[in-house]
C-alpha cells in the first residue's frame, strides 16, 4: 500500500505530466544550458565541500578542545535549516550588503555579486560541507586507535599508511551523496540563481509550470531530472556512501602524531574557518531577524498556523509510512528511499495537479499536496533512520516475540515502538523541520491566502521587505529548531529505561 | 515422547542429521564441540529453522508450525527479557502476547514470581536485576507458559559457577514436573551431571542417541573424549 503510493507519486505524477502534455518536442538551447548549469554546479558544490571538509575532520579527529562536542552538533545543522534561511545568513554576510563586501569595500575595493554559480556552490557548500565533515570524520574514527600506535611505532607515515587509504574509500562516497543532494536543488537556484546563466533543471520546471504553464516542457525537464538523478543514485549505490548520522562522532582517536606546532596551527585554523563559516551566517539571521521582528505583517501569523499544521500532517505521514515500510522491509525500503530522491518534488506536484484539476480546484489542495509532498521527500531520510533500528530490534527480540507468539500490531506495539523510540523521534524530528522550512511545490501553487512561512518570507525578500523577511527568517528558525527539538527531546525521554 | 524423525539440517558445507527420540519426565543435555549444530537443534525443534525430515510430538507432526504454535517454550543465551517492560510485564506475556491481563492473571504472574524467588520485584526493570535475578524471571516466564517441551539453549552461560548450579537445580526442580520434556545445550560435562538425567552427543554431523548422563560420564565414548581432550 506505502510502496504503491510512493510509485504513484513518484512515477505516476511524471506519467500524469507527461500525459497531460501538448507533445514533448525536443531540448532547445535554454535546456541544455539548465542541464550543463545543474551538472556544473552539482560537481562543483561536492568538489568543494569534500576537499573543504578533509583538514576540519582530520583536526576534530585528533583535537580535544572546548566546545568540540558543541561544534559537531552544530554540524548537523544545516540539514534541518530551512534553506530560505540559510540563505539570508549567507547573503547577509557573503552578499552585496554583507559584511564581506563591506569589509572589500572598506579597503578599497570594488563590491563582489554573490548572485549566480558562485552564489549558488556557496550556499550549496554551507549546506554539505558539514555532512562531509561528518562522513569523513566517521572514516578516520573507523580507524582502530592501535593502528595508529603501530604505525607511528614503525615510524611510518600516518597520512600514507592510514590517512590516505581511509580517504580514498570513504571521499567517492562522500562526492556522489552530495552531488545527488545538489543535482536537485531548487531553493538556492531560486534565490541565488536564475536568468539563462544560472538556472537549475528544477528552476526551469518551475518557471516552465508557473509563468508559462507549458506542461510539454516541465515533462520532459522532468524526466531529464529523474534521468539524472537515477544515474548518480546508482553510481552512488555502487560507490558506499558512509553513513552521515552515525553516532560516536564525539569521540577522539588517541594520537601519537600531528603534535607540531605547524599542525596544531593549521588544525586551529581549519576549526576555526569551518566554525565561523557556519556560525556567522547564522548569527547574522538571529541579529537582523530580532531588529525585523516589529516589522513582521499580520500574515506571518496565518503563515505560521499553516507551516505548522502542513509540518504535523507531513510528519505523522512520514513516519507511518516509515513504520510500515521498515515492517514489511527488504526491497520496498529501498525502493522507497531511492525513488523520492530522483523524483522532482515540482514535478510530482505538478503531476498532482493535473490529476486532481478534474475533480477540485487544486488551489485549494495545495496545503495538503504539500505535507504530502514534504512527506515523500522525508521518507528516504526516516527509513534511514527507522529501517535499521528496526532490524536491530528484530534481530535482537524476534525469535523471543516468536516464541510467545507475539504478532501484528501486538509486536511493534510491544516489542518494536518502545525500542526504537530514539531514532523515531529524530525521524520525527527531522521530518518535522524538513517540512517546515521546505519551499518547493507550495512556490507553485499556493493562492496569496495560503502561503506558509517560507513562502512569506521569499516574497517578502522579492519585495524589498529586508527587515520583515529577515524576522520571518528568525521565527521560521526557531519554529524549524523547536520542531525538531521537540520531537528528538520525545524519543529520548526514558527511552534508555 | 518428543521425536526428530530423519532430521536432515544443511547450511552450506555444514551439516547434521538426527534420528532420535526424547522421553518424558527427563532433561537431556546436549553436549558437543563448538560448531556442532547443537543450538541448531533446538531451533529447529522451536521452529525456527526449516529443515528436512520430521519434528514429532507426542506421534504429531509439529514441524509445520509456527513457533508459537509449537508445544515448546525456549531461553535464548541473551536477550530473554525485554529491557523496556518490567519483570511481571515481561512474565505476563506468557499468558497474553497482548499483555491485556484478565483481573486474575496478575496474581498468577506474581505467584510465579514467588516461586522463584522475585517477591515483590515485578515492577523492576530487567536492568534492575542482576544476572542471576534476570534468569530467574526468563525462566517464571517460561514455567507460566506451561508448554511440554522446554528448550533450553546455554541460557546460564554468562551466569557465575555457583549461580549456574542454582539455576540449574531450580530448572530441575519447577521445569521437570507434569512430564515435560526438557533439553538443554551445554558445552560443560559439568552442569550435565547437576543438571540432566541423560547425555545426547553431537559431532561430526550428528546428534547421538541419548544414554544415561552417569553411565557417559563414567565410560565416556570416544566422541565425548575426543571433546574433553582425554583421548589417547
Amino acid at each position: 500500500m506505502v510502496i504503491a503510493l510512493v510509485l504513484v507519486l513518484t512515477l505516476g505524477t511524471l506519467l500524469a505530466v507527461l500525459w497531460r502534455a501538448e507533445g514533448v518536442g525536443g531540448l532547445g538551447r535554454a535546456e541544455w544550458a539548465a542541464i550543463r548549469f545543474t551538472v556544473l554546479q552539482a560537481i562543483l558544490s561536492a568538489a568543494a565541500s569534500v576537499v573543504l571538509a578533509i583538514p576540519v575532520a582530520r583536526a576534530l579527529s585528533r583535537r580535544r578542545f572546548r566546545g568540540r562536542s558543541v561544534l559537531i552538533t552544530l554540524l548537523g545543522a544545516p540539514f534541518i535549516l530551512p534553506v530560505i534561511v540559510a540563505v539570508m545568513g549567507l547573503l547577509a554576510v557573503f552578499g552585496r550588503n554583507g559584511l564581506l563586501n563591506d569589509a572589500i569595500s572598506m579597503a578599497g575595493g570594488d563590491r563582489i555579486s554573490i548572485y549566480g554559480l558562485g552564489g549558488v556552490v556557496l550556499a550549496h557548500v554551507f549546506f554539505n560541507l558539514p555532512l562531509a565533515v561528518r562522513m569523513i570524520l566517521q572514516g578516520w574514527i573507523a580507524i582502530p586507535a592501535e593502528r595508529f600506535r603501530l604505525v607511528v611505532s614503525l615510524g611510518a607515515s600516518v597520512s600514507a599508511m592510514l590517512e590516505r587509504p581511509m580517504l580514498r574509500a570513504v571521499l567517492p562516497g562522500a562526492f556522489m551523496a552530495i552531488f545527488l543532494i545538489c543535482l536537485t536543488s531548487f531553493a538556492v537556484a531560486l534565490v541565488l540563481g536564475g536568468g539563462p546563466k544560472a538556472t537549475t533543471v528544477e528552476l526551469a520546471i518551475y518557471q516552465a509550470v508557473r509563468f508559462d504553464f507549458d506542461l510539454g516542457r516541465a515533462a520532459l525537464l522532468a524526466a531529464v531530472q529523474f534521468g539524472l538523478s537515477i544515474i548518480a543514485a546508482l553510481a552512488a549505490w555502487f560507490i558506499t556512501v558512509p553513513e552521515g548520522f552515525g553516532a560516536g562522532l564525539d569521540r577522539v582517536l588517541p594520537r601519537w602524531d600531528g603534535a607540531s606546532l605547524w599542525e596544531r596551527s593549521c588544525d586551529a585554523l581549519a576549526i576555526a574557518l569551518a566554525a565561523a563559516f557556519l556560525i556567522l551566517p547564522l548569527s547574522m539571521v538571529v541579529i537582523k531577524g530580532m531588529i525585523g521582528l516589529s516589522d513582521l505583517p499580520a500574515s506571518v501569523w496565518p503563515a505560521i498556523a499553516r507551516s505548522v499544521s502542513v509540518a504535523a500532517v507531513s510528519t505523522a505521514l512520514t513516519i507511518t509510512a516509515a513504520v510500515l515500510l521498515s515492517m514489511r522491509g527488504g526491497r520496498a525500503v529501498g525502493v522507497a528511499s531511492a525513488l523520492p530522491l530522483a523524483a522532482s518534488s515540482l514535478v510530482v506536484g505538478t503531476g498532482l495537479f493535473v490529476v486532481v484539476q478534474p475533480m477540485f480546484n487544486p488551489g485549494k489542495l495545495a496545503l495538503l499536496v504539500t505535507a504530502l509532498m514534504n512527506a515523500l521527500m522525508a521518507l528516504p531520510f526516516a527509513l534511514r533512520v527507522i529501517a535499521p533500528a528496526f532490524e536491530r530490534v528484530e534481530a535482537d527480540y524476534g525469535r523471543l516475540a516468536d516464541s510467545i507468539g507475539l504478532k501484528g500490531w501486538a509486536r511493534v506495539r510491544i516489542s518494536v515502538l518502545p525500542r526504537i523510540r530514539k531514532p523515531l523521534g529524530f525521524a520525527a524530528g527531522l521530518a518535522a523541520a524538513l517540512s517546515m522550512g521546505d519551499l518547493g511545490v507550495i512556490a507553485l501553487f499556493a493562492t496569496s491566502d495560503q502561503q506558509t512561512l517560507p513562502l512569506l518570507m521569499y516574497q517578502l525578500m522579492g519585495s524589498y521587505r529586508t527587515d520583515a523577511a529577515s524576522g520571518a527568517a528568525l521565527v521560521l528558525l526557531s519554529l524549524s529548531l523547536c520542531a525538531f527539538w521537540i520531537f528528538d527531546r520525545g524519543g529520548r525521554a526514558d527511552a534508555d529505561a | 515422547m518428543l521425536m526428530l524423525e530423519n532430521l536432515n539440517v544443511r547450511q552450506g558445507d555444514f551439516h547434521l542429521t538426527a534420528n532420535v527420540g526424547f522421553a518424558a519426565g527427563q532433561i537431556t543435555a546436549l553436549i558437543g564441540p563448538s560448531g556442532a549444530g547443537k543450538s541448531t537443534i533446538l531451533s529447529v525443534i522451536a521452529g525456527f529453522y526449516q529443515a528436512e525430515g520430521q519434528v514429532l510430538w507426542r506421534g504429531e507432526p509439529i514441524t509445520d508450525l509456527r513457533p508459537d504454535q509449537r508445544p515448546v517454550s525456549i531461553l535464548f543465551q541473551d536477550n530473554n527479557l525485554f529491557p523496556h517492560l518490567t519483570v511481571s510485564q515481561n512474565v505476563g506475556l506468557a499468558l497474553r502476547a497482548s499483555l491485556r491481563l484478565t483481573r486474575d492473571e496478575p496474581r498468577r504472574v506474581d505467584e510465579m514470581l514467588a516461586s522463584v524467588g522475585l517477591s515483590g520485584m515485578g515492577a523492576r526493570k530487567p536492568a534492575a536485576l542482576s544476572g542471576g535475578q534476570q534468569s530467574r524471571a526468563a525462566l517464571a516466564r517460561l514455567l507460566l507458559q506451561d508448554r511440554p517441551v522446554i528448550l533450553l539453549d546455554e541460557p546460564f552461560a554468562a551466569l557465575g559457577p555457583g549461580l549456574k548450579q542454582e539455576m540449574l537445580t531450580l530448572v530441575r526442580e519447577r521445569a521437570l514436573t507434569d512430564n515435560r520434556v526438557v533439553l538443554m545445550v551445554t558445552h560443560d560435562p559439568q552442569d550435565a551431571l547437576v543438571a540432566a538425567d541423560q547425555i545426547a552427543l553431537v559431532d561430526e554431523g550428528q546428534l547421538f542417541a541419548p544414554l544415561p548422563a552417569r553411565e557417559v560420564m563414567d565410560n565416556p565414548p570416544d566422541v565425548l573424549q575426543r571433546y574433553l581432550g582425554t583421548s589417547s
